[in-house]
């Protein structure tokens, strides 16, 4: 059951990764954590989003929509938590909620191992990310917000940057088959 | 018996946490609830985490700083430095009640008033963990006597206010969040408006009429009428002004370095700071007081 095993379908013959035990664990609280603290020395990583990156990766590595939006969930709700008292809970959640499903949801019917199609992955996520967000501002809490802006595309192109570099280190966590 | 689908089920689960959420916001901002338990335990489990690492940064550069730099010159360096930011603090406020002459007999009472307001040192050990909010953590909390509300501030000026207590951490709500505010007024014309947060780094002063003169470059100070933050505390620097209707668009340059915040200072105490109101128009006076207290009731909002 531990062993990598793959998802075979039709068309497309896609591995699922395992990770050594505590990885995602450890990874989500580090991403987490950093998000929080590194803000105070270096104000310029405000715009990485370790937790989104954290969410798409493993979503794309273990392919399981209900994992992957579980753990969407999760790492949303606990930055709802930490971004203070003005961000209500769910904000981050349900955002990261989806965009988990549909990272596992793609990752299961096609192979998202190369950089280009990580690179661009990333991007769409982020952009979705804050779609949904603004979204969420403007149905849920009236409150009025701009849709897409210069910055938003240069966050998400340096998030899809990091990241792209970012997994090719998460991928030695995985487990050999 | 009927089989559901797998990717049903996915779905449905899909469904059902997003519903969840949906709901969990829908009562967030129904009810205004305070120390919730989810955050008290995330902000619980991280805070030692990043006080570990403010410490680690400290030592780091503490070595730096007064071993391989220069020992004795360092620290001689540091002590002027403490004592500049002080000097600065106590300039700004003095610049600002010499050019108000006519002022200068309620300053001085409220000077003398206060002159022993108990503060407190805080260390920045973190920051909001998403760019929705303008929140810092800081490494005193109730143990060390902060409480909701108090103002916090730094020797260039204001800074925001405490939102969450926690036994030893407190997060403050920075001016430039969207759901911050306090009470300002102009110091050239004294006319009084609640200045707040954009979510950007730019700060911007709400009511004041069209008919009113502000200039760019004039200094905006803190009003007292807000209840958190003591009066003539520096706020910002006006950079731009636009006409509107009714009100003037007035943005707003912050006084205090809000994106390189290392330690803040803490007003301990939460008396309503009294002020003599001798302002030659009580009217404007009052109708200030219920405009600077709005953004404050305000930001009590999720």
């Amino acid at each position: 059951m531990n062993q990598e095993y793959e998802l075979r379908s039709a068309e497309t013959h896609i591995e699922v990764h395992k990770f050594y035990p505590g990885a995602i664990v450890l990874l989500t609280a580090g991403a987490l954590v950093f998000q929080s603290s590194a803000r105070v020395y270096f104000p310029k990583l405000e715009m990485l989003e370790l937790p989104l990156l954290v969410t798409i990766y493993f979503g794309l590595s273990r392919r399981n929509p209900s994992t992957g939006l579980l753990l969407g969930t999760v790492i949303g709700l606990l930055q709802d938590a930490l971004s203070g008292p003005t961000v209500p809970l769910g904000f981050y959640g349900i955002a990261k909620t989806i965009v988990g499903y549909l990272a596992s949801s793609i990752g299961a019917r096609l192979d998202t191992e190369h950089p280009a199609a990580r690179f661009a992955l990333i991007f769409g996520f982020f952009v979705l990310q804050q779609a949904i967000l603004v979204l969420i501002r403007r149905l849920l809490l009236a409150q009025p917000e701009g849709w897409f802006n210069a910055h938003l595309a240069v966050a998400a192109a340096v998030n899809a940057l990091v990241g792209t570099v970012l997994f090719l280190g998460m991928d030695r966590l995985r487990r050999r088959s | 018996m009927a089989v559901i689908p797998s990717r049903h089920k996915t779905l449905a689960l899909l469904g059902g946490v997003l519903l969840a959420q949906v709901l969990l916001l829908a009562v967030q901002i129904k009810r205004d609830s305070r120390g919730r338990l989810l955050r008290v335990w995330a902000v619980t489990a991280v805070s030692p985490f990043e006080k570990v690492g403010a410490w680690g940064v400290g030592k780091v550069r503490g070595v730096w700083t007064h071993y391989f730099a220069l020992r004795s010159t360092s620290r001689e360096n540091e002590a002027l430095r403490i004592e500049n930011d002080a000097l600065k603090l106590t300039i700004a406020q003095l610049q600002t009640k010499a050019a108000e002459a006519d002022r200068l007999a309620a300053l001085l009472s409220f000077r003398q008033a206060h002159a022993d307001v108990p503060m407190l040192g805080a260390r920045v050990i973190g920051a909001s963990a998403g760019t929705a909010s303008r929140t810092i953590e800081i490494d005193r909390g109730e143990r060390d006597g902060v409480r909701r509300n108090m103002a916090v501030i730094t020797p260039d000026g204001a800074v925001g206010k405490v939102v969450e207590v926690y036994r030893d951490a407190a997060q403050v709500l920075l001016l430039t969040d969207k759901d911050s505010g306090a009470g300002a007024m102009l110091v050239g014309s004294r006319v009084q408006s609640p200045v707040g947060g954009t979510g950007d780094p730019m700060l911007v002063m709400k009511y004041v009429p069209t008919e009113e003169e502000v200039k760019v470059g004039e200094k905006i100070v803190t009003s007292g009428m807000d209840k958190i933050f003591p009066r003539d505390i520096p706020l910002g620097t006006v950079v731009e002004v636009k006409a509107g209707n009714p009100f003037k668009q007035i943005r707003v340059q912050p006084t205090a370095k809000l994106d390189r915040l290392e330690t803040v200072i803490v007003l301990l105490t939460q008396a309503p700071l009294e002020f003599k109101t001798d302002t030659p128009n009580a009217a404007g006076t009052e109708q200030s007081d219920a405009n600077a207290t709005l953004p404050a009731a305000k930001s009590e909002k999720p």
